[in-house]
């Protein structure tokens, strides 16, 4: 086969190979013993994917809409791949973000697992990207659930491996488990009931099919166990329980995987849900979101918020912070204005940014001081690992929405949202939430930068391949922050896609 | 009344199931009750399918030379099947857990678990005191 044939096989199943590259790469991962080649494997499978995403939405940005039947059988008897401007968008996201923690993960995996577990290591992590890449590009409502537990199973390993640096992982990774498992089971009982009125699986020729019948029982029951599945899963407050102590004991690498691309990948199948499979059932929607999904989101603004105050664990700090985050993501899409919906890719793609390159830096103390990183162990760091600090405080100045910063732009279009609805309350809660971000954030910079290093501490050793991908993340916030107008355009565009009935 | 409930008889079952596992899974501290729980849970969803599937007077959904044969729906029973490998793989991965979580906790019990925890917690702040690491 000559190479321009292999580039047209390869443009002509984007969609699905977004998802297959890194599933079919995990087994070939996972018999092999040697780290490098397994972390070069993984790169090249993850980095494929990304490739895919790109090409995906340069062609939806020219044509809009892209589906692939697996296995030519037509939809909606087959299962069909459905992507188009949201969908592609947040594949880019997902897969860029995966891309460069990936790129990272070598030698953060190194300091903090066992050498033989690597190769297994790096299966599951291809599991889990290719999984959650799998639960975006998919437009088969029981396909969905498969993929959702594909990337939650290899999560609970990819979870428990922080075991080797500290034991609490393991309850971590059981407790996501047994909540995921009812999530995602919760999410196909909803399946079951809108499958038992309509006859179909396709997401698509459900969202047709559900406007004609237009309400009844079956249907609401259908829409509330599949609604409430998902949102376990994105960790919508207050199923967010086992978020922050599955990413504060999880390595760090893959913490700032799942950190990056997990919620983000069920928020949008959330949005999807609401937008685009019941669209045709307006009054249930609507009462869904201004009654559950706009108050539950405030609430865990408010929730993580507090909690990431008062926390002292950097890990765990942060992870509290992400539930603060994810709320103001629902938040958006609660709203369910166009400006509103777009204000929430731009923060899907924003805050996978800081808290990805959050999470990489964190990696980064961990390596050198051989401890948890908590305010205790962060005294004087800044002067100790200068560069890993500087690119930690770039991502968390983002966090806080200082101007120039990605987070600020996110903060931005969100406020301006809001207002363009004239809730005025939700614009003051959410100001006023933005305000109290900066104390847990101060609390940190302050003990990194302002106090100095306990006498004798020497300088701590830094690894460029840990802070290179670190501060590619972390210069990304500030390009973003600068010029935001691809972002912003393409979140218009998803937008749109979404709210115009998309599929 | 009786003749109604007989009717609609595994869909009770499917809510009684539900319930009992889902109640397991929230009330019990041990960490295999909890997963037992879990796997009744699932269990029931995979007879809401099969029992979504049946189609009255269908025959099982294996092609017959009458014409006219009423087949039962095989998709739902297609399904369940991958289900039931996701709740299999579920349930390994859960008891792997517990055991390894037994190897260094010396319980499957969740509040000594949760004392266990709140003794590396502390043991954490202890250790990360300034110039302890130096």
């Amino acid at each position: 086969m000559n190479d321009g044939g292999l580039i047209a096989i390869f443009l002509q199943n984007l969609p699905v190979l977004v998802v297959v590259i890194p599933l079919l790469l995990a087994p070939v991962v996972a018999i092999i013993t040697a780290p490098r080649l397994a972390w070069a494997i993984s790169v090249a499978g993850v980095g494929g994917a990304f490739l895919a995403a790109i090409l995906l939405q340069s062609i939806t940005e020219s044509i809009g809409r892209v589906t692939y039947h697996l296995g030519n059988w037509e939809p909606p008897w087959g299962i069909e791949f459905v992507v188009d401007s949201a969908t592609s968008l947040t594949l880019v996201i997902m897969t860029g973000l995966a891309f460069f923690a990936t790129l990272y993960a070598r030698a953060s995996l190194m300091s903090e697992i066992k050498h033989t577990d690597l190769g297994k290591c790096y299966a599951a992590w291809l599991l889990a990207s290719g999984g959650l890449f799998g639960l975006v590009a998919t437009g088969d409502a029981f396909n969905l659930f498969v993929f959702l537990e594909i990337s939650a199973l290899s999560s609970v390993i990819l979870i428990s491996m922080g075991a080797g640096a500290d034991r609490r992982a393991l309850s971590a990774g059981f407790n996501y488990l047994v909540i995921g498992a009812v999530g995602a089971t919760f999410y196909v009982i909803g399946v079951g009931f809108v499958y038992a009125i309509t006859g179909t699986l396709n997401i698509a020729d459900l969202a047709a099919r559900i406007a004609d019948i237009g309400g009844g029982a079956a249907l609401y029951a259908g829409f509330g166990f599949m609604i409430a599945g998902i949102m376990v899963k994105a960790a919508v407050f207050p199923v967010h329980i086992w978020l922050p102590a599955a990413y504060g004991y999880a390595p760090s690498a893959v913490s700032s995987l799942l950190a990056a691309i997990a919620t983000k990948a069920a928020l949008y199948v959330l949005a999807r849900l609401l937008f685009t499979l019941f669209a045709g059932v307006p009054d249930i929607t609507e009462l869904a979101v201004t009654y559950v999904i706009v108050p539950l989101s405030l609430a865990g603004i408010f929730v993580g918020t507090v909690m990431a105050i008062y926390e002292k664990d950097i890990k765990l700090l942060l992870a509290h912070s992400s539930v603060a985050q994810i709320g103001y993501i629902a938040l958006g899409f609660g709203l369910a204005s166009s400006a509103s919906v777009a204000a929430s890719f731009v923060h899907i793609g924003n805050h996978a940014l800081i808290k990805g390159g959050l999470f990489m830096a964190v990696g980064g103390f961990v390596a050198a001081l051989g401890s948890r990183a908590n305010l205790a162990s962060f005294v004087g760091i800044g002067r100790r690992m200068p560069i890993t600090a500087t690119a930690f405080t770039v991502c968390g100045l983002s966090l806080a929405g200082l101007p120039l910063t990605a987070g600020f732009i996110s903060k931005l279009y969100l406020v301006r949202a809001i207002l363009a609805e004239g809730a005025y309350v939700i614009t003051a809660l959410v100001l006023l939430s933005s305000a109290l971000s900066l104390i847990y954030l101060w609390k940190i910079i302050e003990v990194m930068w302002m106090q100095p290093a306990p006498a004798k501490a020497p300088n701590l050793a830094e690894n460029p391949a840990i802070y290179v991908p670190l501060w590619i993340v972390a210069l990304a916030n500030i390009w973003f922050g600068v010029d935001a107008s691809w972002l912003v355009a393409a979140s218009r565009a998803a937008a749109a896609a979404l709210l115009g009935g998309g599929l | 009344m009786l003749m109604q409930l007989a009717a609609i008889w595994n869909y009770l079952i499917v809510i009684l199931l539900m319930m009992v596992g889902l109640f397991l899974v929230i009330s019990r501290a041990n960490l295999v009750k909890k997963l037992v729980g879990l796997s009744i849970f699932q269990t029931s969803v995979f007879l809401f399918y099969i029992t979504l599937g049946r189609v009255s007077g269908g025959t099982a959904p294996i092609l017959t030379d009458a014409p006219d044969t009423l087949y039962s729906n095989p998709l739902p029973h297609v399904l369940i099947l991958t289900a039931i490998v996701v709740g299999v793989a579920t349930t390994a991965l859960g008891l792997a857990l517990i055991l390894r979580i037994r190897e260094s906790f010396g319980s499957i019990e969740e509040d000594e678990i949760l004392a266990a925890k709140n003794e590396s917690a502390a043991a954490d702040m202890a250790q990360a005191k300034p110039g302890a690491e130096a």
